[in-house]
């Protein structure tokens, strides 16, 4: 037997319940297809904030809890400085609140912590979490805040004469996802192409051999913490834009956690892959699953979505222990 | 280097030292020791009210208006009347965050906080008011939740200190029921109609089920349960499904950030507002302006009270803002939930009044103050008195109904303003009475309460 | 110069393995014991049973199953939260369907039916480890918050999800008032912390030492990995499991799934590891440490006079919590624990230092 078999027996399985509803006429093709949109845009979303986790993870070996509290303190600093100035300026200030703010947690959290346990570092970073919380709500507010991108809100229909009833679509999702896939193209541009993305590669190696031929290790993390400080800052303004920006904002991310294990910590491609996974994935269960659940075992209400993503994550776990993308950990004695 | 070690390990000592001692003084503080002391600076008695209120978090949008509304009253109340009948009014804060441990520590805390105790709780959050029901037959200390609560609890047999004032969600559930079927045209025309509740995946959004479960029984309707898990701001599943199945009406039952996150979803499925229906916590500004242009059209139920501004706002402006002492930056003065919590920081010194008749004027145990709540009457002279008028509907209470009857508007967002629409809604009693018992007798049953003899005690 | 073990002679090995080797410590215990037993209840007042003693003395059971998996057996865990919620619902159910069980028995009972949730759970561990392995138990908390949000048996129909329980009675013993909660509480607990202290210094604990510093290495020199990941994942949760039923019995009397969420289990994490992994007696510190800290926080200002928002008083809540456990793990990352043996063995040379 293959030692893939398993693996490939659960993908498998995944792509056959997929197409499923649409095979068994549980859905009409429209709607099957908004739903795998409305997925997708989540999954973008999803995969913005894990994209920032295995950033870090790669470069600092960090499992950084506060990925989430970042989306939420930069999405609140850019809506509250819209208030007072363009959208490009406060996104520009943004940008240099998120690189102040990756310096700080450098020189306070991660310096100090330098060789501890991951688990040690991971409470550090849950530390960083609550304090951004309340750090943000202190100086910008807790209310609800909006951040206007100028889109229209109100969706069109389009592929009317392909599909019965149409498809709903919103230009904000599509804006969104190629603001996305902008910044992952620039993302891996950077890190191709530009000597400071090369040493970061170099560091995410190995730490040490990165060290001893010259990149000074503490500047590579400020670097990179700043770097998933934009990329938070970027989620927190596309998900803000969406649905306001509040508080909730932090606890959303935590979606993103099954993401990176099911791409594996230390995997870009993996973020991205996996996000997209578990959004079309949970809006498909929610969607198509949980009323026959529902129906069958006579329960008070849906609502699989919660939990739908980790224990997916978790059978993709169960049959490749190291993620999608992850790198293949050997343990010797 | 060992020098340095010393005084980390110092400095830490100390730390732990300032906390843990902190707490062993206040201990103290609790352990009744000084309590003359307390006594001694209040000579002439204060009636002391805490306030749970929540101004962080997923539900501060929420939470900080209301707070705002229901301190201001009090302090209105010190400032222009002197007290309650010369009593002078005390009050603390502290902060529940909505979560349920939370709420359980600061009741705790404050229930014992003056010489006569804590007057009456207001939870604000449902499940709050679940875990303070048990302690309530201990403490006897009141607890009101007006709009909010256990349905059971306006049966004042068992729930002896409950008081739902004005309404539950049962009885608000079956209001927006019957609005909907004024709309299609009779109760019987909502046949083969399809609702769909979208609510909060908690004791508060789970409340109205069953009464809509009994209407669906009666009329035949079909009813679409979608649980929104806490804080709501992931709803893309819930309206894809609302797409889906594409019901006649959405009944919202959302709180904080969902409620605004439920409209903006709505505009993002093209489902139209005007057929959605929010209870009465899901109808003030913060739920509808997040959504901008979006929310025009989209109705909720209001009691207790709609937005605007009466006589007595100009007393809070004169006598409270005027002077800089306005809770909160004045922050959501006039709004819909800035009323409701002036609304329900008036019934409880209302109770306080009525209970002083029989008590005699000093300040009131909780015990005391019940008598006050189980015999309000707050009739259309009175709420014009108060300056209240507008902004509520009669309210008579006794041992037996602890609710006082329940009376409620629809009003919708026009994109700038909420538009009352005329006509009072009421709910069918004689549907909601049955299930009132039945559920009241399970909780006894499960408790093991001895009920009230009300006969027996009203005198 | 009072604090040392000159002339204290050992003769048997059970007298060198004992508990507390040091006649010294033996004195202290005893005192401790008759102080928290005879008088403590006799001078403290109901607030602080029911807010933070009544709280810690259950904590510090659930905090002592989560380091014999995280701190004795490296195994981490983000969803113990779940297990004492299996806990608090398989007591509500036993009690509720089977009333004439005595509360012990119905304890014991929901403290198996947790281990038996948590052995499932513990399977993964035996493929993933690590963070991984963390992110997993997610799995765990999100489910289980979910089947008892849903599955309407569980919380016997109640139209809102929350459960109600009554006084506990048993011997004819009602357990109403704060002080006898709080006896019963502190009695179970000493019973758990001798147990948990027995079993991690018998082979079983030591297998989970060895998994915890290096599997690989501990299943060459014949420890099955199967078999101490498993026990230990199972005892674990018989601990959480109890006190999840003591949570929802003897600390909120009603409660909803919501109760034993996310942020619960991160604050049994929060509790092993300022107080201390792998240390029975970290546990303490690390309960008391989080039971204490947000109600302290909360009132600070009151108290010195400097009154602010309780908006800002929260947040600043917020940030002084974040920030005291960077510091804590910046300054001692082995937790309350070690400074303890740290401030013990100064003890033991003073006054002479040198």
């Amino acid at each position: 037997m293959n030692k893939n078999t398993p693996f490939i027996a659960v993908c498998v399985a995944l792509l056959v319940g997929l197409v499923l509803p649409l095979a068994t006429g549980a859905s009409a093709p429209g709607f099957y297809v908004e739903v795998l949109l409305g997925g997708l845009m989540a999954g973008v979303l999803y995969s913005l904030v894990a994209l920032g986790f295995a950033l870090i993870f790669k470069a600092s070996g960090v499992f950084n809890f506060a990925q989430g509290a970042m989306v939420l303190f930069a999405a609140l600093a850019v809506a509250r400085l819209a208030e007072r100035m363009p959208l490009w300026a406060a996104i520009l200030v943004g940008i240099v609140i998120m690189t102040l703010l990756a310096w700080f947690i450098e020189r306070l959290v991660l310096r100090p912590l330098v060789n501890q346990d991951p688990i040690a570092l991971f409470m550090a970073t849950l530390g960083v979490t609550f304090f951004l919380d309340g750090f943000g709500q202190t100086v910008w507010g807790s209310d609800i805040y909006k951040i206007e991108l100028g889109m229209t809100k109100e969706p069109v229909l389009v592929l009317q004469n392909l599909f019965q009833g149409g498809i709903l679509v919103n230009g904000e999702d599509f804006v969104a996802a190629i603001v996305a896939a902008a910044l992952v193209g620039g993302l891996a541009l950077f890190f191709q192409y530009t000597p400071t993305g090369r040493a970061l590669r170099a560091v995410a190696d190995d730490h040490q051999a990165a060290q001893s031929i010259g990149i000074p290790l503490n500047r590579m993390w400020v670097i990179v913490w700043a770097v998933a400080g934009v990329v938070a800052l970027v989620a927190g303004v596309i998900w803000g834009s969406k649905l306001g920006v509040q508080f909730s904002l932090s606890q959303v991310a935590l979606k993103a956690l099954p993401v990176v294990i099911l791409g594996g910590f230390t995997s870009v491609t993996g973020a991205i892959v996996g996000g997209l996974i578990i959004g079309v994935g949970e809006k498909m269960a929610e969607v198509f699953l949980g009323p026959v659940l529902v129906k069958a075992f006579d329960l008070a209400g849906g609502g699989i979505e919660n939990w739908f993503a980790y224990v997916l994550a978790l059978v993709f776990l169960l049959v490749r222990p190291q993620g999608l993308f992850g790198e293949k950990h050997i343990d010797r004695v | 280097m060992r020098h340095q070690v010393g005084v980390k390990y110092t400095v830490l000592a100390a730390l732990l030292a300032a906390v843990f001692g902190s707490t062993a003084l206040q201990a103290q503080d609790k352990a009744g020791v000084p309590a003359q002391k307390k006594a001694a600076s209040a000579p002439a008695g204060e009636q002391f009210f805490p306030v749970l209120s929540y101004r962080t978090g997923a539900y501060a949008p929420n939470g900080v208006p209301f707070a705002n509304g229901y301190v201001d009253y009090l302090k209105l109340v010190n400032a222009r009347d002197g007290g309650i009948n010369g009593i002078k009014i005390t009050f603390e804060e502290c902060e529940t965050g909505y979560a349920t441990d939370r709420g359980v520590e600061c009741y705790e805390r404050l229930k014992g906080k003056s010489p006569t105790g804590a007057t009456l709780f207001h939870p604000l959050s449902t499940g709050i008011t679940f875990a303070l029901t048990d302690k309530s037959f201990t403490d006897k200390i009141p607890i009101i939740t007006p709009g909010y609560g256990r349905a059971d609890s306006m049966d004042g047999t068992v729930f002896a200190w409950n008081f739902p004032l004005g309404g539950t969600y049962w009885t608000s559930s079956d209001m927006l029921v019957q609005h909907i079927g004024k709309k299609e045209g009779g109760l019987d025309k909502l046949k083969g109609k399809k609702i769909a509740l979208v609510y909060h995946d908690s004791p508060y959004g789970k409340e109205p089920i069953p009464l809509l479960q009994e209407r669906q029984k009666m009329h035949g309707f079909e009813l679409l349960l979608l649980p929104v898990t806490h804080p709501g701001v992931e709803q893309k599943a819930t309206w894809l499904q609302i797409r889906q199945q594409r019901p006649d009406y959405v009944l919202l039952w959302g709180w904080g950030v969902m409620n605004s996150t439920s409209i903006k979803e709505a505009v993002a499925t093209g489902y139209p507002r005007e057929k959605m229906y929010g209870v009465w916590w899901s109808g003030a500004e913060p739920d509808v302006t997040p959504a901008g242009e979006g929310a025009k059209g989209y109705n909720a139920l209001t009691f207790l009270a709609p937005a605007g501004q009466g006589a007595v706002h100009k007393d809070i402006l004169k006598f409270v803002h005027a002077k800089g002492e306005a809770a909160g930056n004045k922050e959501g003065f006039g709004e819909v939930l800035y009323n409701r919590g002036m609304t329900n920081a008036m019934m409880s010194v209302e109770a306080v009044k009525r209970a002083q008749i029989r008590y005699g004027k000093k300040p009131l145990k909780g015990e005391e103050v019940r008598w006050g709540l189980e015999n309000l009457a707050i009739d259309a002279a009175a709420i014009k008195r108060l300056g209240f008028e507008g902004f509520m509907a009669p309210i008579s209470t006794s041992c037996v109904d602890h609710e006082g009857g329940s009376a409620a508007q629809i009003h919708t967002w026009d994109g700038s303003k909420w538009v009352v629409e005329p006509g009072m809604l009421q709910p069918d009693m004689s549907i909601i009475k049955p299930m009132i018992r039945a559920s009241a007798e399970k909780y006894a049953a499960e408790k093991k309460i001895v009920k009230r003899d009300c006969a027996k005690e009203t005198s | 110069m009072i604090y040392r073990e000159n002339g204290q002679f050992k003769s048997s090995y059970a007298a060198d393995q004992q508990m507390l080797p040091i006649g010294q410590d033996r004195v202290f215990m005893v005192a401790l014991l008759v102080f928290v037993f005879a008088v403590l209840p006799a001078v403290l007042g109901d607030y602080v049973f029911l807010s933070l003693l009544i709280p810690f003395l259950i904590l510090t059971i659930a905090a002592i199953g989560l380091n014999l998996l995280v701190g004795y057996c490296g195994q981490i865990s983000l969803g113990h939260a779940a297990f004492m919620a299996v806990g608090a619902y398989a007591a509500y159910n036993l009690v509720l369907r089977v009333p004439q069980l005595n509360f012990l028995l119905v304890l014991v009972l929901a403290g198996l039916v947790a281990a038996a949730v948590g052995l499932v759970f513990g399977i993964p561990s035996l493929r993933i480890k690590g963070l991984y392995l963390g992110v997993a138990t997610l799995a765990a908390q999100f489910f289980i918050d979910w089947v008892f949000a849903r599955v309407k048996w569980f919380t016997n129909y109640a139209h809102s999800g929350s459960v109600q329980t009554a006084p506990i009675e048993m011997f004819g013993w009602t357990i109403d008032s704060p002080v006898e909660k709080y006896v019963f509480l502190l009695s179970l607990l000493i019973v758990f912390t001798l147990i948990a202290k027995n079993l991690v210094r018998s082979h079983i604990g030591r297998e989970w030492m060895a998994m915890r510093d290096m599997d690989v290495a501990a299943e060459v020199i014949g420890i099955r990995p199967v078999y101490a990941k498993l026990t230990a994942f199972a005892v674990s949760s018989f601990y959480c499991g109890i006190a999840g039923a003591l949570w929802g019995f003897m600390h909120l009397g009603a409660w909803e799934p919501l109760a034993f969420n996310l942020t619960l289990s991160l604050n049994l994490l929060f509790m092993i590891i300022i107080g201390g992994m792998g240390s029975v007696l970290g546990c303490y510190f690390g309960a008391a440490f989080i039971v204490v800290l947000p109600i302290v926080l909360n009132q600070v200002p009151a108290w010195i006079g400097f009154p602010i928002s309780t908006a800002m008083a929260s947040h600043l809540e917020f940030m002084i919590f974040g920030a005291l456990i960077v510091f804590f793990l910046v300054v001692e990352p082995n937790g309350l624990a070690r400074l303890w043996a740290i401030g013990k063995e100064k003890l033991r040379l003073w006054p002479f230092p040198h």
